[in-house]
């Protein structure tokens, strides 16, 4: 990764997350080669709820790991505006057609940006489940796509922190103001004024932020893929 | 832009400016001895270079950017309070849902400026005193708050700042868990107030009747806003170019297809240097 300059120290952990992926993907081939009953044990260990995001698609350690968590959320909204914006729900006015168009278009550029940036340190492309969002329905797409937008500036919020480096903080600070004007456009489609409701900002007028566990545990619902978490800086 | 306004607005946030730049007082002395139009004309560029030579040293304490945050936060605090007691702009707003907006963004305003105080006061550093404001910009607006457009106009030019201030400080802050957190949180709220506001400015229709919650722009223009007095807020802002990634270059919404130069410029909001932020709230401060 030569997009930004990297200290030596971050390319070590890099190097060590990769082995430990390694690892891990080892240590599951041992354990599902062990007989035919293990391996139905583990393939079905595989499809129960994983709460702990110990296990499936590492996303690495470090800043990087951030930025692969960063790259995570961006394909899920990619993924539904794109789904949004193949066919709109019933009645769409031309504005609203305007604006979800271009979200989308913000939400590919993003997804792209740290797919180029991450180069080989990319997670995959992830398997989203939208099976819970009725695209005929303005209500249901709506209420998903608040929904996804708060959960993103509480993600970018919580996660600034844990970068080390300047860069990539500016980067993911270019980034959440623009879910925040996002979430504050479906607030007001909505309801009208609830752009910076007391159910996202708080007495003190600041926005919720939310840990990786936190959003991952949100995030779920919709998103297929397992999800390792485990190497992320806290 | 008022040289010597800049630097005791400086030299209130950041007392140690002047020891910074020690190597150079004696030429700032020997400038502010001009007299002559000719010497002042030049200062915006010997000013600027010096203070990123002499800010590259070092970087801002986090109580340099809290205080630059609570100046920030005063001006708009004080923009939306004194909008909102103004007979002649309320009865301009709309009854209903443009007003109840116009209020939750005052109320978050000054609960900003309570947070950041307390804040400071918890790390023990001096808050910086509320500045004296002319909100008219020495009569760049003079129907602020006599004129709903000419008002929404400059509540979006300091809303869409606020997000750029806040976005330029963020690597200042870096190490810091909570205050990076609570200007982050600011942060976004901010930019939720200007997505609104720029809203607001579409529904009163004619040449807004395409303003976008986001800020839009292409290879020719930085400033969506429609308001040539307020550049330097946009001044930047149709970057295309993210870390070393064109983002023209990347894969659209179809195979084979690019990002549009709007879109691309859409998808990043861009930070403003503590300078350029200081710049404009220069124009806005009497004192």
């Amino acid at each position: 990764m030569k997009i930004f300059e990297t200290p030596d120290q971050e390319q070590q952990t890099e190097n060590d997350s990769f082995l430990s992926k390694k690892m891990q993907r080892r240590n599951f081939l041992t354990y599902a080669g062990a007989s035919a009953a293990g391996l139905a044990l583990v393939a079905a260990g595989c499809k129960k709820d994983n709460n702990d995001f110990n296990k499936g698609i590492n996303l690495g350690s470090g800043d990087i790991g951030i930025l692969n968590y960063a790259y995570a959320l961006e394909q899920l909204e990619a993924a539904f505006y794109t789904k949004v914006a193949a066919s709109f729900y019933k009645d769409i006015p031309s504005a609203e057609i305007a604006l979800f168009t271009d979200i989308r278009d913000h939400e590919i550029a993003h997804r792209e940006f740290f797919k180029a940036v991450l180069g080989s340190n990319a997670i995959p492309s992830l398997e989203v489940d939208f099976s819970s969002i009725d695209f005929t329905s303005r209500t249901s797409v709506l209420g998903a796509s608040k929904a996804f937008e708060d959960l993103g500036v509480s993600a970018y919020n919580g996660a600034g922190y844990l970068l080390k480096n300047g860069a990539y903080l500016t980067i993911a600070g270019k980034i959440v103001s623009v879910e925040a004007r996002h979430a504050a456009y479906i607030r007001d489609l909505i309801t009208p004024g609830s752009f910076a409701g007391s159910d996202v900002v708080d007495a003190n007028g600041l926005d919720k932020s939310r840990t990786p566990m936190e959003v991952l545990g949100i995030a779920k619902t919709y998103i297929k893929s397992q999800i390792n978490a485990s190497n992320l800086p806290s | 832009m008022n040289f010597l306004n800049i630097l005791k607005d400086i030299e209130a946030i950041d007392p140690e400016i002047t020891d910074k730049i020690s190597p150079r007082r004696d030429v700032i002395k020997n400038i502010t001895s001009f007299g002559s139009k000719v010497a002042l004309s030049a200062l915006p560029f010997a000013m600027g270079s010096m203070f990123n030579k002499a800010s590259a040293q070092t970087s801002s304490s986090v109580g340099d950017v809290l205080n630059f945050a609570l100046t920030l936060e005063y001006l708009e605090a004080e923009f939306y309070t004194t909008a909102l007691n103004s007979p002649a702009l309320l009865a301009l707003i709309p009854a209903g849902p443009a007003l109840a907006a116009l209020q939750r963004i005052r109320d978050d305003e000054n609960a900003h400026v309570k947070f950041l105080k307390d804040t400071l006061a918890a790390l023990k550093v001096t808050a910086v005193s509320k500045p004296t404001f002319d909100f008219t910009a020495k009569g760049t607006f003079p129907t602020v708050f006599s004129n709903y457009g000419t008002f929404l106009a400059v509540s979006q030019a300091f809303e869409d700042t606020g997000v750029r201030a806040y976005k330029g400080q963020a690597p200042n802050l870096i190490g810091n868990k909570v205050v990076l957190t609570a200007a982050l949180s600011i942060h976004s709220v901010e930019a939720r107030h200007a997505s609104h506001i720029r809203q607001m400015r579409r529904a009163t229709g004619g040449d807004l009747v395409n303003l976008k919650p986001w800020i839009t722009g292409d290879a020719n223009n930085f400033n969506d806003s429609g308001v040539s007095a307020v550049n330097a807020t946009y001044m930047g802002e149709n970057n295309k170019m993210q870390a070393t990634v064109d983002i023209t270059t990347l894969t659209g919404a179809t195979p084979g297809s690019k990002i549009s130069y709007s879109a691309a410029v859409e998808a990043f909001d861009e930070p403003l240097t503590t300078q350029a932020v200081l710049d404009i709230a220069n124009l806005f401060i009497v004192k």
